[in-house]
C-alpha cells in the first residue's frame, strides 16, 4: 500500500518549514522511527523519523525547499508492521487530503529528472568535467544528451538545451502534484557590498506573520540598496512661494478640463526642472566611475514617482523640456493610468535622466527621497500650503512649496546643488517663465 | 548512554585524518558544516604524510640527485665519492619535510575550523561514535565519513616478527642502513625503496613472485625501468616466491621457492596493502566491509548507511591519495546536498623511480584485452632533443586513442619527469580531448613534453 507522508504540524503557529537535509533516497528501507529529513522553520532545525517502516517508494522535496504544513514530503510503500494508521507527529492527516497515488506518480519525471542521480550508461561521455557537473547541476543525465561536437563530444550548450533552460537543480521547487499547495520558494536579495547581520529571532518576544516579498518589491528593495549604499547622498532643501502659479493653476482648471485634461502641480514641477537642468547640465547626467567620466545627457527625460497599491513605478516622459505644458500634462495622466493599470511598457519605464517625486498630495512638510540610480539627483515636493510671510514689511498669506533637492555629491557639490535647486524655484516663483523659455 | 557522558554533537564526523579524511573535512567546513576529525595520531595526512607518499618521495630526491651525480661522470663531471650523513637525511625528512607539512594541514584545520580529536573512532551506531584513547569521548553526528585508509599487508604465509623485517612504514625510517637488503615485491613500493637503499649504498636483491616488475602496467613502459634496475640491484628474482623467513643471529635467512636460502641483514616486506575497516564498530551501522575488507560506495561516495559515507583507500583500489582527496570533495558536498559525484575518468598513477612510469586511462594491454578499436602512438624519447641534452633518452610516451573520434583514451610514459607529464595526459582523457588537440597545442621547445604533442602527431597522419 502506498501512503503519502505530509509535513507535519510543527506546532506554535509555524505553517512552513524549509528543507534542509534529505536523509533518505527512493528504493531506501527506513525503520520506523528513522530520521527521514532534516527541516528548518523560522524557530529551529527539527528532524522528521518516519512514521511508517517500509520502502521509500517517492522523495517529493529536496533541500532548500520551503514547504507549507500538509505538503506531501514522501510517499511510503509500507511494508508489513509498520503503524499504518498511526499519524506521524501529532498531525491531522484528514486535513490535508492525501493525494491519489497514480497523480503521485504523473510527475515523476519532473522528480527523477531534477534530481541528483547517478550518471547512467556505460563508457566516459566525451565531455569536460566541468561540463559532467554541470549536468548534474542542471539535473540533466549527460548520458541521453546528444553531443553536437567532434566525434560526439557534449559541450554546455548542448546541456543547457537539453535543460531547456532550466534554473539549477538546488534552486528549483520540484513539481508538487497533488499537494495542497505549490512550494514557496525563498530566495535571497542581491547583496549589495556590506552583508546584513543574522536577524534575531522576533518570536521571542511575540508572534511574527512572515510574508514573501512581491516581485516589484525586491526590485524596490534592490534598487534603492543599490542606490543608498552605493551614492553619497546630499540634500538642499528650499521653499518656493507658488501663490501666482497656484492661482494660474486654479484659473486654468476648468478649461483644462475641457480640453480632457486635469491640471496639476506635476506637470509644473516637470517643466520648471527641465528647464533648469538645461543650465545645469551636471544634473542630467550620470557618473561613470569605471571610466570616471560624467555622462552628459543631451536629452531631457523625466521620471515621475507614482504610487500604486502594489508599490513606487517611475515612468518617464520623454523631451519634458521641448513639451508644450498642456500636452505635458496629458501624457503624465495617460502614462499614470497605465502604470496604475499595470499596463505600462518597458518602454514607459526606462531611460530617465532625473526624477520628480511629488508627495504632496499624502501631506507632510518634507521629504528626502532616494536618488533613482543611475540618475544623480532627484526633486521631492511636499504639500504646499498658505503661510504668513513677510512682505514689504507686511505679513501676508503666501502659498509656499517645500522642496528637497538630493543630488549626488561625487558629482556636484553644496552650492551647485542650492543653485541648482534656486534655479527650479525661481520658475516655479516666476511662472511666466515656463512660457517664456519655450 | 549514561547520563553525564560527555556527548558531543556535530554535523559531520570523519574517520581518518588522511589526504581523504582532511579533504572532506575541509570542504565540509568551507560548506558551513560543524566538522571534527577523528584521528589515531590526533594529526592530519595519514599515512601519505608520515609514512608514504611525502617522505618517500623526499628520499627519492636524495636518490635522484645521487643519481645525476653519478651520472655526471659521462659529462665530464667528477664529484667524487657521496658521503651521506644519515642523521642529518632523517632530520631534513621529518622536520624540514613532513613537519612543515604538517603544520600547514594543522594551520589550515585551525583556519576552517575544523577540529581534530585524538583517538580511535569506533561506531556505536549509524548516529554516534566512540572515541577511545587520548580524549574519550562520544560524539553525536549527523554524518560519518570513514577514511581509515589502508596499512601494508603482511607477507602471506611467512610472516616473521623481527626488527629486521620491515614494512614501507618501517623502511622510510631509516634506522640503519642494511649492507644486504631484500625487497620482497616489485610494484611500485617495492621498486621505490630498493633504489632509496641502493642509493644510499645498500646492496639490493628483488623477489617478485610474478613473472614482470610492476604487474598490469604495459611491458614497454616498464622495461626502460627494469633494464635501470637490473644494473642498480645486486640481483632481481621474477617468478619467485619467499615461502620463508628465519632470523639467524644478525641476519635474516630466506627461502626462494624450494631452492636455495640467503641471507640479509634486513628485509622489506612491499606486498601491497589492505584496507583498515575491522575494529571500527562497523558491524552496529548498515555498512558491511566485502571479504577484502572494501566499503562498498556509490558515486556520491554514500556508504549502505544513509548517514555514513567512505572515501579513499577503505573503498577500494587504486590505492592513492589523489582519489581519495577527491572522493572528500565529492563526499562533503553531497553532504552539504549538493549534487557532486565521483564520476572521474582517470586516477593517473605514478611510480617515482628512476625512471619514472606513469600512466593513466586505458593502458594497451587492457585495450587489446578488450578487444578496443583503439590506434596507438608511440614516441622514443631517442628523438627528443630535451631528452638528448639531459643525457636520458632512453623514454617513451605513448598515446592510446579510439580507432573513429581520434579520442585520447590513454596515457603511458616512462623516462624522468613522467610524473609530472603525466597531468597533461590526464587532462586531455578527462576532458576528451582529441590527439589533435594534443598535436596542436603549441608544447615549449625543447622540453620532454614535446613528447606527447609528437606522439599525438603521429595518429594524424594518414593510415
Amino acid at each position: 500500500m502506498s501512503r503519502p507522508f505530509t509535513l507535519p504540524d510543527l506546532g506554535e503557529g509555524l505553517t512552513e518549514a524549509e528543507i534542509v537535509k534529505v536523509l533518505v533516497q527512493e528504493g531506501d528501507r527506513v525503520q520506523e522511527d528513522a530520521p527521514l529529513l532534516e527541516v528548518e522553520t523560522d524557530k529551529a532545525t527539527v528532524e522528521i523519523p518516519s512514521p511508517v517502516t517500509g520502502r521509500v517508494a517517492k522523495v517529493h522535496v529536496q533541500p532548500g525547499q520551503t514547504v507549507k504544513v500538509g505538503a506531501v514530503l514522501v510517499t511510503f510503500e509500507e511494508e508489513a508492521g509498520g503503524r499504518g494508521s498511526t499519524p506521524p507527529l501529532g498531525t491531522t492527516l484528514a486535513r490535508s487530503a492525501p493525494p491519489a497515488p497514480d497523480v503521485v506518480s504523473a510527475g515523476q519525471h519532473t522528480l527523477e529528472s531534477t534530481a541528483a542521480a547517478p550518471a547512467r550508461g556505460s563508457g566516459p561521455v566525451a565531455a569536460t568535467p566541468a561540463t559532467r557537473r554541470l549536468a548534474r547541476e542542471l539535473g540533466v543525465d549527460i548520458h541521453t544528451v546528444r553531443g553536437t561536437g567532434q566525434g560526439g563530444r557534449v559541450s554546455d550548450d548542448d546541456i543547457r538545451a537539453a535543460a531547456g533552460g532550466r534554473p539549477p537543480a538546488s534552486a528549483q521547487p520540484a513539481a508538487q502534484p497533488g499537494a495542497p499547495e505549490q512550494p514557496a520558494t525563498r530566495k535571497p536579495l542581491a547583496p549589495v557590498g556590506a552583508e546584513a547581520p543574522a536577524l534575531p529571532r522576533f518570536e521571542q518576544w511575540g508572534a511574527v506573520e512572515r510574508q514573501p516579498l512581491s516581485h516589484l518589491r525586491r526590485t524596490i528593495a534592490e534598487r534603492m540598496t543599490l542606490s543608498a549604499t552605493l551614492v553619497p547622498h546630499v540634500t538642499h532643501f528650499d521653499r518656493a512661494d507658488i501663490t501666482e502659479l497656484d492661482a494660474i493653476i486654479r484659473r486654468n482648471v476648468e478649461p483644462a478640463r475641457q480640453r480632457g485634461v486635469t491640471l496639476t502641480l506635476t506637470s509644473f514641477l516637470l517643466k520648471a526642472a527641465a528647464l533648469a537642468l538645461r543650465e545645469h547640465p551636471q544634473f542630467n547626467a550620470s557618473l561613470d566611475p569605471a571610466a570616471g567620466e560624467l555622462i552628459l545627457k543631451r536629452y531631457c527625460h523625466l521620471g515621475v514617482a507614482v504610487a500604486t497599491d502594489r508599490g513606487l513605478i517611475v515612468p518617464v516622459i520623454r523631451d519634458v523640456d521641448k513639451k508644450p505644458l498642456i500636452e505635458l500634462q496629458g501624457e503624465l495622466a495617460a502614462l499614470a493610468q497605465r502604470v496604475r493599470d499595470g499596463k505600462a511598457t518597458l518602454e514607459d519605464l526606462r531611460g530617465g535622466t532625473f526624477t520628480v517625486t511629488n508627495i504632496g498630495a499624502l501631506g507632510g512638510t518634507g521629504a528626502v527621497p532616494i536618488i533613482n540610480y543611475p540618475e544623480v539627483a532627484i526633486l521631492g515636493a511636499a504639500r504646499a500650503r498658505q503661510e504668513p510671510v513677510v512682505l514689504d514689511g507686511r505679513i501676508v498669506p503666501r502659498v509656499l512649496l517645500p522642496l528637497s533637492l538630493t543630488f549626488d555629491h561625487r558629482v556636484a557639490d553644496g552650492a551647485d546643488g542650492a543653485r541648482f535647486a534656486a534655479a527650479i524655484v525661481r520658475r516655479l516663483e516666476r511662472p511666466e517663465q515656463l512660457l517664456l523659455e519655450w | 548512554m549514561v547520563m553525564g557522558d560527555l556527548v558531543r554533537e556535530v554535523d559531520v564526523a570523519v574517520v581518518g585524518g588522511g589526504p581523504g579524511g582532511y579533504s572532506a573535512a575541509f570542504r565540509c567546513a568551507e560548506l558551513g558544516l560543524e566538522t571534527v576529525v577523528v584521528d589515531a595520531g590526533r594529526r592530519l595526512g595519514g599515512a601519505c604524510l608520515w609514512e608514504g607518499c611525502i617522505p618517500s618521495k623526499a628520499l627519492l630526491h636524495v636518490s635522484a640527485v645521487l643519481g645525476e651525480v653519478e651520472r655526471a661522470k659521462e659529462f665530464g663531471v667528477d664529484f667524487g665519492e657521496p658521503r651521506i650523513a644519515l642523521d642529518a637525511l632523517r632530520k631534513w625528512k621529518a622536520e624540514r619535510v613532513v613537519g612543515k607539512l604538517a603544520r600547514g594541514l594543522a594551520g589550515v584545520a585551525k583556519a576552517k575550523g575544523v577540529e581534530i580529536v585524538g583517538g580511535r573512532g569506533v561506531f556505536e551506531e549509524s548516529r554516534a561514535l566512540r572515541v577511545e584513547g587520548d580524549e574519550p569521548q562520544k560524539i553525536r553526528f549527523k554524518h560519518a565519513v570513514v577514511a581509515t585508509g589502508s596499512a601494508p599487508s603482511p607477507l602471506p604465509g611467512a610472516a616473521l616478527a623481527s626488527d629486521r623485517v620491515m614494512d614501507s612504514t618501517g623502511a622510510l625510517e631509516l634506522s640503519d642502513l642494511p649492507e644486504r637488503l631484500l625487497v620482497i615485491g616489485g610494484g611500485y613500493i617495492g621498486l621505490e625503496l630498493g633504489q632509496v637503499y641502493t642509493a644510499l649504498g645498500s646492496k639490493v636483491t628483488l623477489v617478485e613472485m610474478t613473472d614482470g616488475l610492476l604487474p598490469g602496467v604495459d611491458r614497454d613502459l616498464v622495461q626502460p625501468l627494469a633494464r635501470h634496475c637490473e644494473k642498480l640491484f645486486v640481483k632481481i628474482r621474477l617468478g619467485t616466491k619467499v615461502t620463508s623467513l628465519h632470523e639467524q643471529g644478525l641476519q635474516i635467512e630466506a627461502r626462494f621457492g624450494e631452492g636455495d636460502t640467503v641471507a640479509f641483514d634486513r628485509v622489506l616486506v612491499a606486498v601491497g596493502r589492505r584496507p583498515v575497516s575491522a575494529e571500527l564498530g562497523l558491524e552496529t551501522t548498515r555498512v558491511r566491509p566485502d571479504a577484502h575488507g572494501f566499503v562498498a560506495v556509490d558515486e556520491r561516495c554514500h556508504t549502505a548507511d544513509p548517514r555514513i559515507w567512505a572515501v579513499g583507500d577503505v573503498t577500494g583500489e587504486p590505492m592513492l591519495a589523489h582519489r581519495a582527496m577527491r572522493q572528500g570533495k565529492v563526499a562533503a558536498e553531497a553532504i552539504a546536498g549538493r549534487p557532486a559525484a565521483f564520476d572521474t575518468v582517470v586516477v593517473p598513477a605514478v611510480v617515482f623511480t628512476d625512471p619514472e612510469v606513469a600512466w593513466c586511462g586505458l593502458t594497451e594491454s587492457q585495450a587489446l584485452r578488450e578487444g578496443r578499436r583503439v590506434r596507438i602512438a608511440k614516441f622514443q624519447w631517442a628523438a627528443s632533443g630535451r631528452a638528448a641534452t639531459l643525457g636520458r633518452s632512453d623514454g617513451l610516451t605513448k598515446l592510446i586513442a579510439d580507432a573513429d573520434t581520434g579520442r585520447v583514451l590513454g596515457v603511458g610514459i616512462v623516462g624522468p619527469g613522467a610524473g609530472e607529464l603525466i597531468a597533461e595526459g590526464a587532462l586531455a582523457v578527462e576532458a576528451a580531448l582529441t590527439a589533435e588537440d594534443l598535436a596542436m597545442t603549441i608544447h615549449t621547445h625543447p622540453t620532454l613534453s614535446e613528447t606527447l604533442m609528437e606522439a599525438a602527431e603521429t595518429l594524424l597522419r594518414p593510415t
